[in-house]
């Protein structure tokens, strides 16, 4: 029979292992606050690059706006603090003292009605989940009920993130504008800014992150996760058994949207803040070029993309700012030509065959049927 | 001899179906009537409208006018998913099975049982679901194939593998669009006695240029020729239909 009742395989296990040690254990021991808060901000596109593994890589729905949720989930976590930091003595010197300084420079003399609520800190958690999974539920019912998939969907879902940053620019008196929103100071009383809040941000950042591991491997593990498999490949077949595709997209695409929202949340909270250069066109291509680099079809492939892209560009761009985007490009290129599984598909292909001849040949223990699903092996 | 019986007798009644494409008519005014556990296969040339006729029964193509009532229910106005579970089930014409799945996890998801989102995702393997699959499966020549994965399969055992899938939904109308197609003169033996096995106990309806094999599985027969019924009956009575011989069998 199929063995199928472990949560993850082998190989699956030992990525879970490198992961959590490498996460856990040996990059807080050996860098220093500013480099962990660096890869604390790597981490934040992780959760988007997850969320595609289960939209892009299983379901076939390829989003060019997950920039869109991203944005809403760190703009709500970044308008509670920015309204905790903007207590009464904090902003005695602006003319209306008690809201946010971008208000006052805008000519706004109380505080909008959409920000009341985002004093709670329980709403504002609910929020970050709530607000980006609706507006994908939205999103994905006008789509996907019409039929409306591929290149489409894609375009679709670019134009509502120039749409949403041409908005959150042009309100600047409700949103902060192009500057974003800034100068985010404490969390309920609790300074985020510095070392040791940002060492303990990371870890709870860590911690969310393996949750979000935890879901969508239980996810890819049921049988929605085969009807995603099922839907990418033989959309009809699917209809034609007695499933409505359309929910199980909508599904895919909202389970993305609240992933892309957490990575956002804890964006603004490690990194102190929000603007609109995080929404856009542009990042929203990035998210699904780190996803690809590192594998689509692959959990911890992803996670490892978004990680290395960004650590390259952080290299890169402080020793050659202009060369990045060309270099981005060109591994995009790379990966569609070269590699279609990205490195989880290398890996899978070169280096996790010798490991496999390594154990074989140390336990000749048959009945092995190595899922290999996950990373990709099987791929058109 | 149909005359006599009372419409609600049928297990599938179609009238005045008309289709049209931008003006050209797939499907014109088109009439028939199919029992319960009778087998139907639908010939005639190419372009004559019969693949039309089942994307328009299981809700692929949406008619211009007309009615399909299954059990009394109006078939038109449903959705795909939703005739599927009003029990009729759809091969098509080039075998459409999960390729990165493996044969268990294809003929699984076709099982009838969580097929909403959260069904789906509360979904349990359990006995009752693995021992309908090893049945199945032994039905269409691969049970040792379980495990394999669907794109390891010849182009026949995907053929039997998708009507596989239709035989696990338990359909009260089974729809095939050309199973023999393709396929080599013994995996055709062999599909013409896996379909005598199944359509015991549902009504079948079938699309096939195989005129040996429509002789063996035929009750009745229904010509079409641009999208209108040319002449219907039995296998006997169409091949001496002078007017079938002129545009379809006479070539």
């Amino acid at each position: 029979m199929i063995i199928n009742s472990r949560f993850f395989n082998r190989s699956e296990l030992m990525g879970f292992v490198a992961l959590a040690a490498v996460l856990f254990v040996i990059l807080p021991l050996t860098l220093d606050v500013f480099r962990l808060n660096l890869v604390a901000k790597y981490l934040t596109y992780a959760f988007v690059a997850l969320g595609l593994v289960l939209c892009w890589g299983y379901g076939g729905i390829l989003s060019l706006g997950q920039g869109v949720f991203f944005g809403l989930g760190g703009y709500c976590m970044a308008m509670f603090l920015k309204l905790e930091a903007s207590s009464v003595e904090n902003t005695k010197i602006q003319s209306t003292p008690g809201i946010p300084d971008f208000m006052d420079w805008n000519q706004i003399t109380s505080l909008p009605l959409f920000w009341q609520p985002f004093h709670s800190l329980t709403f504002t958690i609910l929020a970050i989940v709530l607000v980006p999974g609706l507006f994908a539920l939205i999103i994905g019912t006008a789509m996907f009920k019409r039929r409306v998939g591929g290149t489409y969907f894609a375009i679709i879902t670019q134009a509502v993130a120039a749409i949403l940053t041409i908005l959150i620019v042009g309100q600047q008196g409700y949103t902060g504008g192009i500057n974003g929103m800034t100068d985010l100071r404490t969390l309920k009383g609790w300074d985020i800014r510095p070392d040791h809040a940002k060492i303990i941000l990371y870890f709870v950042e860590v911690v969310l992150l393996f949750a979000c591991i935890g879901i969508a491997q239980f996810i890819r593990l049921t049988k929605l996760g085969r009807i995603l498999v099922a839907m990418r490949e033989q959309e009809d077949r699917v209809r034609f058994s007695g499933y409505s595709v359309a929910n199980f997209k909508i599904f895919a695409f909202c389970m993305a949207a609240v992933f892309a929202a957490i990575g956002g949340a804890m964006f603004a909270l490690n990194v102190g803040f929000m603007s609109p250069s995080f929404v856009g066109i542009v990042p929203s291509i990035e998210m699904v070029i780190y996803t690809a680099v590192g594998g689509r079809m692959s959990i911890f492939g992803a996670i490892w993309g978004a990680i290395l892209v960004n650590f390259a560009k952080t290299s890169l761009s402080e020793s050659f700012p202009q060369l990045w985007l060309f270099g981005l490009g060109a591994l995009f290129i790379a990966v569609v030509l070269a590699f279609p599984n990205g490195l989880s598909g290398l890996w899978g292909d070169y280096v996790q065959p010798r490991i496999d001849r390594l154990f074989a040949s140390r336990k000749s223990k048959a009945g092995w049927k190595d899922n290999s699903v996950a990373d990709g092996a099987p791929a058109e | 001899m149909l005359v006599g019986q009372q419409p609600k007798e049928f297990l599938l009644a179609v009238s005045g179906l008309t289709v049209s494409f931008d003006g050209f008519k797939a499907v014109n005014d088109l009439s028939f009537y199919v029992e319960e556990n009778e087998i139907r296969v639908i010939i005639g040339p190419n372009g004559a409208g019969k693949t039309t006729v089942l994307d328009l029964i299981c809700g692929k193509t949406k008619a211009t006018s007309g009615s399909i009532q299954f059990r009394g229910k109006e078939l038109t106005k449903m959705k795909e998913n939703e005739i599927v579970q009003t029990g009729v089930g759809r091969k098509f014409q080039t075998p459409s099975v999960f390729e990165d799945l493996t044969v268990f996890e294809n003929l699984e998801i076709s099982f009838p049982r969580g097929r909403t989102v959260f069904g789906s995702l509360t979904f349990q393997r359990d006995q009752l679901v693995k021992d309908r699959v090893e049945e199945v499966a032994e039905m269409i020549f691969l049970k040792d194939r379980l495990n394999t994965y669907a794109d390891e399969l010849s182009h026949g055992q995907k053929q039997w593998l998708e009507i596989g899938m239709l035989l696990i939904q338990d359909p009260d109308l089974l729809m095939l669009d050309e199973p023999v197609a393709g396929m080599s003169v013994s995996e055709r033996a062999k599909t013409a006695e896996l379909l005598n096995r199944i359509i015991k106990n549902r009504s079948v309806l079938v699309i096939e240029h195989d005129m040996k094999f429509v002789e063996d599985i035929a009750h009745k027969v229904t010509v079409l020729h641009q999208g209108q019924i040319l002449s219907e009956g039995t296998m006997e009575k169409v091949k001496n239909d002078p007017k079938v011989v002129e545009v379809y069998l006479g070539h």
